[in-house]
C-alpha cells in the first residue's frame, strides 16, 4: 500500500513517486501522512518533509508553501523546496551572510525588498541547519523525474 | 527607371537590414529557448496549484468559503488584464491579442476597464479609447515571481473592493515554435471547472473529489494565503508563456524579413546586372560605329 507524492517547488518538481508514509511540517506540528488519509490542506512551516519508502527515507528542506493531501495523493506546493543531499552549504551560507548585509543596512520594515531579504534569510538558515543535521544520515533511494 | 548608382545603393541598404533581421532573429532564438525553459519549469508548480484550487472551490458550500470564490450574483463590471509585449518588431504578436480582446469585450454586456501588461497593448487600448487603469510596462526580460505578483494583487484588490465584479486575463499560450494563440482565463471569481463557458482550459485539471477538506490551521486563514496567492501564480505563468510566445512570434517574423529581403536583394541585383550590360552593350555599339563610319571613309 503506497501513497503517490509529489513535491513541487516554483522553479521545478523536486520528488515525485509511490512512497509508504509522508511527514510533512504543517502549521499545527508535524504531520505524518499515510495511504487513505483524510483530505487535508494545510499551510508548511519552514522545515523537512521526509519521504519514506521500503525503510528508506528521503528529506527535502522547505521553506513553507502548501500541502494538499488526498487519500492516494500528497501534493506539496513549496515556496522553495529541495533534497537535503543536494543543499549546497557553501553557498548558502553565502546567501546568508549577504541576507545579513543587506538587513543590517536597515531597509524599511515592510518593504517588499525587506521582506524579500528576510525570507531569504530565513531559507538560508533553514538550508544549513537541516544539511548540518540530516545530511548522510540516511540512504536515499533515486526516483527523480528526469530533469 | 533608376540610374546604377542609385541600383548599388539600393542593394547595399537591403543586405544591411537583412543582416539586422538575422541578428535580431538570432537574439530572439536565445531569448526563446530561456522562456521555454522559464514557462516549462514553472508549468508543473502553475497545474498542481490550479488543480488544488479547482478541487477548493468544488467543496461543498463553496459560496461560502471565500471572497474570492464567490460568484456575483448582479455583476457590475469587469476587469481585464491584457498581456502584450513592450516592443514591436514581432509579427502579428501584439496585434493579435488586441484583436482577441475586441472579439470578446467589444459588445460585452458589462462596462470593462484595462490593466495594461506591456506598452504595445497599453498604446494600442488607449488608441481604442478603452479605459486603462493600470500600466505595468518595461518588466525585466527574465521576471521573477515578486516581479509579477502586483499585478495579481492589484486584480485580486479591484475584485475585494467591489470595483470589479470579474476578472478576465488575456494573453497568448505558447504552443510551439510555429503557433502561439491568444487566450482567455477567467481569474476571478474562481471557476469550478476549467474549459467551461468561456473560459479555456489551462492545465489538466481533473474534477476534484467531493469530500470536505480538513484545514490547518484553520479554513479562512488557509484560503486567505493561498488564494491569492495562486491567482499571482496564474498570472505569472501567462506573464512567461506571453513572453515566450514574443520571442517565438518575433523570431519568425524576423526570419520571414531576412528571407524576403535577399530575395529583394537577388531581384536588384539581377536589374542591377541587366543595366550594367546595356550600358556595356550601348558603349560597343557606340565604338563599333564610331570604327565602321571612320572605316567608310
Amino acid at each position: 500500500m503506497t501513497i503517490r507524492c509529489e513535491i513541487v517547488s516554483q522553479d521545478r518538481t523536486v520528488f515525485q513517486g509511490d512512497v509508504d508514509v509522508v511527514v510533512l511540517p504543517g502549521a499545527d506540528g508535524e504531520m505524518g501522512i499515510l495511504p487513505h488519509h483524510a483530505p487535508v490542506l494545510t499551510t508548511l512551516k519552514y522545515g523537512v518533509i521526509k519521504v519514506r519508502r521500503g525503510g528508506k527515507e528521503e528529506l527535502f528542506a522547505v521553506s513553507g508553501g502548501v500541502a494538499e493531501v488526498q487519500p492516494q495523493i500528497v501534493t506539496v506546493l513549496a515556496d522553495a523546496a529541495e533534497n537535503v543531499e543536494e543543499i549546497d552549504v557553501a553557498r548558502a551560507e553565502a546567501a546568508r551572510k549577504h541576507a545579513q548585509e543587506i538587513l543590517a543596512k536597515g531597509l524599511p520594515v515592510d518593504s517588499d525588498a525587506y521582506l524579500a531579504m528576510e525570507a531569504a534569510l530565513r531559507r538560508s538558515n533553514l538550508r544549513i541547519e537541516v544539511a548540518r543535521r540530516y545530511r548522510k544520515s540516511t540512504t536515499p533511494f533515486t526516483e527523480h523525474p528526469e530533469q | 527607371m533608376a540610374s546604377a548608382r542609385e541600383m548599388r545603393l539600393r542593394i547595399r541598404s537591403v543586405k544591411n537590414i537583412s543582416q539586422v533581421t538575422r541578428a535580431l532573429e538570432a537574439v530572439s532564438a536565445a531569448k526563446v529557448r530561456k522562456a521555454v525553459q522559464a514557462v516549462t519549469a514553472t508549468r508543473a508548480y502553475a497545474t498542481k496549484a490550479w488543480q488544488v484550487l479547482t478541487h477548493v472551490a468544488a467543496q461543498p458550500g463553496r459560496e461560502s468559503l471565500h471572497p474570492l470564490l464567490m460568484a456575483r450574483p448582479n455583476p457590475k463590471s469587469a476587469l481585464v488584464i491584457v498581456l502584450t509585449g513592450d516592443r514591436g518588431l514581432a509579427g502579428a504578436y501584439n496585434t493579435n491579442v488586441i484583436r482577441y480582446v475586441s472579439q470578446k469585450f467589444e459588445r460585452y454586456r458589462l462596462p470593462v476597464r484595462y490593466i495594461a501588461v506591456g506598452r504595445k497593448g497599453r498604446d494600442l487600448l488607449i488608441r481604442r479609447r478603452k479605459q486603462v487603469i493600470a500600466d505595468f510596462s518595461n518588466l525585466p526580460a527574465a521576471p521573477s515571481f515578486s516581479d509579477v505578483s502586483a499585478i495579481g494583487r492589484l486584480a485580486v484588490d479591484e475584485f475585494l473592493k467591489g470595483q470589479a465584479d470579474e476578472v478576465y486575463l488575456i494573453y497568448t499560450d505558447f504552443i510551439n515554435m510555429a503557433r502561439q494563440v491568444a487566450t482567455m482565463k477567467k481569474l476571478l471569481p474562481l471557476e469550478v471547472k476549467g474549459g467551461e463557458g468561456l473560459v479555456e482550459d489551462f492545465g489538466a485539471a481533473k474534477n476534484g473529489p467531493a469530500a470536505a477538506y480538513e484545514y490547518e490551521p484553520d479554513q479562512r486563514e488557509i484560503l486567505d494565503v493561498i488564494i491569492p496567492k495562486f491567482t499571482a501564480l496564474q498570472v505569472y505563468q501567462a506573464v512567461l508563456e506571453s513572453l515566450a510566445s514574443e520571442h517565438a512570434a518575433r523570431m519568425v517574423a524576423m526570419h520571414a524579413a531576412t528571407d524576403n529581403a535577399k530575395e529583394l536583394a537577388g531581384a536588384y541585383q539581377l536589374q542591377y546586372n541587366k543595366m550594367r550590360q546595356q550600358t556595356i552593350t550601348n558603349d560597343i555599339l557606340d565604338i563599333v560605329g564610331g570604327a565602321e563610319a571612320l572605316a567608310a571613309k
